[in-house]
């Protein structure tokens, strides 16, 4: 007799709360920095003082001495074993790949970089020897500024070098004909400045090794590039690593990297042969974690009177800080696409130079290229509705796709698939009470009053969920952008699920248990799901970029569908009917005209036990699927915000703040919401908190959260988010991604308000992060 | 350098433990190392970010900016000891109820912060929250759920009380 389990459909759409949090809410997850192994030793690094010197003498002997010390290395007792730190993205045929030793031997090109390491019994003892460990340098120049950098005569980060990493040029359209004869023409500086991702959790690294095989968790997004990329840099064959990221606190792109602390840690557990752990301060990390953004954006563009957009050109200038890390030079290189943004021109012409300083190496940053192409166009939007005299939206609406108007293929060569750019303005502006607010500025502008309105517009798309194999190849980076799912359903009728894709905060567990509830046609409660450890999910290509749902979403739907027809089959061999005869729904498999049904976990139970299948089919329901997009995923919003400037303190405060985002269908709206909220939170910080800021010497003045300011709950404010939704084309469930949007939107709405705020006065920017101090002395200079 | 060591006698989430100490020894590390008590997470090493903060004695406290020795004698309640049995304390229920987590890595520090900011102020309002709650840092849910869910706990534990 076919039992019936209740299920409500569907799941997908549903504000499921999050399965994740049972463990987090309680105090049980599982950080690496938890784990506890016997015999485990702590490793510590001795870290350069100097932005950049030469390494005169390493000496580690007294450390070594010291009770509790099990070894101390040099970057040289450590030698050729411990490769250089791979770049996998060598955007362009000139570009410079130097040496990266984890651990210096001869030079320390930033504040911060290893020059020895020690192993002890406890993390305290580790950290004393540290202290023992005698250090001379010759100090070099440091090269801080990156136009300074690029002028002949200036220092070399590498003696007798260029300061250059690489060109990369791009141009479409007639642009000279766009610029010549423009009725108007806008041109604008605009500086990223250079940020610290700061996920709450601070790297942590613990390897072990069991004869020749070796275990590394790690607090990483990419467990699997990770493994692949500490195969290729140590030599320890590939079958030899498993690589685990357990529960991970946070990434942002911080922790899409290959670490120095990661390759030294699988050697000492080599050399050693103990199991060892290191875990970062956060001081040490904010030297060491790599940094995002750090570009000086050189934009044009030119347009009718009328405001239609005829052209744009960008020059940039991207800090590579010292080396060139994971994929450091290919974050301005998915800022080049996106400068359009969901305007329509003819002509777009982009360069940009990455530049080595003698500081910690930039590299993906929640958006990566795409923030700071966002920030550059709609801040020179508003330049160009103030030039002309119209209303900034009115500016956009001019030059925006319409919604007829898609698929559309942008200046840049994007196709974007969907979008209906007025509906989500429309909404938005609704929202906000734009027309109210623009009447309260228009009257506090009238009275002089100290305590100025601005309102802030970000109209933005950008391209995510990465990617399709074929592009990352057109462009050079070292790997695919496919993603693997697996599914099987066990005897008793549950689904176990593997992914490719690791989250950390995320909330996969929970969206992926939602798309096979609804697939397989079982409660959300029999799924499970398996994830970032390479024993357990051996292929991926793990989280970022916006990529796990567009791309590893629909390797899962995919995987479900070749289970469900393969107990199609066994349905329809039990039930005695041809399989064109049998319909699924809602985990019911039905002869069509008849009562006849059996329910998927009949069908577990039946192929499990295999007494009696279909001649030829192997016991075993389950099934892999690797998806590989054909396109990136393009959501798109508007964001509002108003900010009122008090031009006497030059204090700001976001009084209220409008998100209307179109991230095409949604599985679960509460994590899209939080994409959002979180990802707000973040570009705000950027807009008015957050700078790395080195001295004139090359050292970091931000080294702690009590310097490098990220936003508290007191310093927001609440969001009102919305959503319109387009679905996307480009994939069987219409879904965008949502991860980063929030972040590439918020920046420019927030510098826009107090730009528009301060109109009156003259002001026409404002250096990030837009403190009291800068708000001020844009007035004072503008007076 | 090694330190003489010091005998600290500590109850933590109702289990009384006795450690033989370096003086110098946080009492973050204590519950983490020793004690095996990882429910309460590092995020920074200079008091800023509140992922450590544990009720001491009644009042939230950072237990990376306090000395193991310096809590002998007292009574320390962590993240894990807030529910009782599967029974979730309301702070957990409304943080999940409210998606006030994505991590999860702030959530036992901004869990202990909001139960010592519920005792001392038991009906707060949005900006009282926000205020309360500034010594403890997110980077990934913007606050606005944790807000609502300081709230809903809040109109929780009133009815409960009230009742
Ligand atoms: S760990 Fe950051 S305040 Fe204690
Ligand atoms: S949930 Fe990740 S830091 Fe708060």
């Amino acid at each position: 007799m076919t039992e019936l389990i209740e299920r409500p459909a569907p799941e997908i759409g549903k504000a499921r709360r999050r399965r994740e949090d049972a463990r987090l809410v309680t105090g049980r997850t599982r950080w690496t920095d938890n784990i506890q192994l016997p015999g485990m030793l702590h490793v510590a690094f001795l870290r350069s003082p100097m932005a950049h010197a030469r390494i005169l003498r390493v000496d580690v002997s007294a450390a070594r001495e010291l009770p509790g010390v099990v070894a101390a290395f040099t970057g040289a007792d450590l030698g050729p074993e411990q490769g250089s730190l791979p770049c996998a993205w060598p955007v362009s045929e000139d570009v410079v790949i130097p040496a990266h030793p984890p651990v210096a031997v001869e030079e320390v090109r930033y504040v911060g970089e290893a020059v020895a390491c020690v192993v002890a019994t406890d993390r305290y003892r580790a950290a004393d020897a540290l202290e023992a460990i005698e250090v001379d340098y010759e100090p070099l120049d440091p090269v801080l500024d990156m136009e300074a950098a690029l002028a002949p005569g200036s220092p070399g980060v590498r003696a007798g070098q260029s300061n250059k990493a690489f060109t990369w040029v791009f141009s479409q359209g007639e642009v000279d004909a766009a610029f010549a004869g423009a009725p108007v023409l806008i041109e604008r500086t605009y500086v990223q400045q250079r940020l610290i991702p700061s996920a709450m959790e601070p790297r942590a690294v613990v390897c072990d090794r069991l004869g020749e095989d070796y275990t590394l968790h790690s607090a990483t997004q990419i467990p699997h590039i990770l493994r692949v990329m500490l195969a290729l840099t140590t030599g320890i064959p590939e079958h030899r690593l498993r690589v685990i990221a357990p529960d991970v606190g946070g990434g942002f792109g911080s922790k899409l990297q290959v670490t120095a602390e990661e390759v030294v840690c699988l050697l000492l557990a080599k050399r050693l042969n103990r199991p060892v752990k290191w875990t970062e301060s956060r001081s040490e990390g904010n030297l060491t974690v790599h940094h995002g953004r750090d570009q000086l954006q050189r934009i044009s563009l030119a347009a009718e009177s009328d405001g239609r957009i005829r052209g744009l050109k960008v020059d940039l200038l991207a800090d590579m800080g010292a080396y060139l890390m994971l994929v450091t030079p290919g974050v301005p290189l998915l800022g080049a696409f996106m400068f359009p943004g969901i305007y329509k021109m003819a002509a777009y012409d982009f360069r940009c130079t990455g530049v080595f300083t003698t500081k910690m190496p930039t590299d993906a940053y929640r958006g990566a290229g795409r923030p700071e192409a966002t920030f550059a166009i709609e801040r020179v939007m508003d330049e160009l509705a103030h030039e002309l005299g119209i209303d900034p939206l009115e500016v956009r609406r001019r030059n925006w796709i319409e919604r007829e108007e898609f698929p559309y293929t942008s200046v840049a060569g994007l196709v974007y698939d969907s979008g209906d750019y007025g509906a989500a303005t429309d909404r938005a502006t609704e929202l906000l009470g734009y027309a109210a607010l623009r009447a309260e500025q228009a009257e506090r502008r009238a009275r002089r009053d100290p305590v100025q309105l601005g309102i802030g517009i970000s109209t933005y798309t950008e391209m995510c969920g990465l990617a399709p194999s074929r592009v990352l190849g057109s462009l050079a980076y070292g790997a695919g952008g496919w993603e693997h799912a697996s599914v099987r359903m066990l005897p008793t009728g549950k689904v176990e699920v593997v992914t490719g894709s690791s989250p950390h905060g995320q909330g996969h567990e929970t969206a992926w248990s939602q798309i096979v509830a609804d697939t397989l046609g079982v409660p959300f409660e029999d799924v499970t799901v398996l994830h970032g450890d390479t024993a357990i999910s051996p292929r991926g290509l793990d989280t970022y970029g916006s990529r796990s749902l567009t791309v590893g979403g629909i390797a899962l739907l995919q995987a479900c569908g070749r289970v469900r027809e393969k107990a199609k089959s066994v349905a329809a061999h039990l039930l005695e009917a041809d399989p064109g005869d049998v319909d699924f729904e809602n985990g019911l498999f039905r002869v069509r005209g008849t009562d006849a049904v059996r329910s998927i976990q009949e069908i577990a139970l039946a192929v499990f036990t295999a007494h009696n299948l279909p001649d030829g089919f192997e016991p075993r329901l389950d099934a892999d699927a690797t998806f590989d997009p054909e396109n990136f995923s393009f959501p798109h919003g508007t964001h509002l915000c108003a900010v009122e400037v008090d031009t006497e303190t030059g204090m700001s405060r976001i009084r209220s703040y409008v998100a209307v985002d179109d991230v095409g269908n949604v599985v679960n709206p509460l994590i899209v919401e939080g994409q959002v909220h979180g990802g707000i939170a973040q570009g705000i910080g950027q807009a008015l908190f957050e700078e790395a800021r080195y001295d004139e010497e090359g050292n970091l003045l931000t080294s702690t959260l009590a310097d490098y300011l990220i936003p508290s709950a007191a310093d927001l404010p609440d969001f009102v988010t919305e959503r319109t939704q387009t679905p996307a084309t480009s994939n069987p469930l219409g879904v965008k991604g949502v991860g980063e949007a929030g972040t590439i939107a918020s920046t420019p709405a927030v510098v826009n308000a107090i730009v528009d705020a301060l109109r009156p006065y003259g002001v026409h920017d404002v250096r990030m992060p837009c403190t009291p101090e800068r708000v001020w002395r844009a007035l004072e200079e503008s007076r | 350098m090694a330190q003489r060591k010091m005998t600290v006698t500590v109850t933590v989430d109702g289990v009384r433990y006795e450690e033989e100490v370096e003086p110098r020894l946080l009492l973050v590390h204590l519950l983490r190392d020793r004690l095996g008590k990882t429910g309460t997470p590092i995020g920074c090493d200079t008091g800023n970010c509140g992922a450590c903060t544990v009720m001491l004695d009644g009042r939230s406290a950072k237990s990376c900016s306090v000395l193991a020795v310096q809590a002998d004698g007292s009574e320390i309640l962590t993240v894990e000891g807030l529910a009782s049995g599967d029974e979730w304390h309301p702070l957990q229920r409304a943080f999940h109820e409210e998606h006030a987590l994505q991590c999860g890595y702030c959530t036992p520090g901004m869990i202990m912060a909001s139960l010592d900011l519920l005792q001392v102020n038991p009906d707060p309002d949005d900006t009282e929250i926000r205020e309360g709650l500034e010594g403890n840092l997110c980077r990934c849910t913007g606050y606005a759920n944790i807000v609502r869910a300081v709230r809903r706990a809040a109109a929780e534990s009133r009815e409960v009380s009230g009742a």
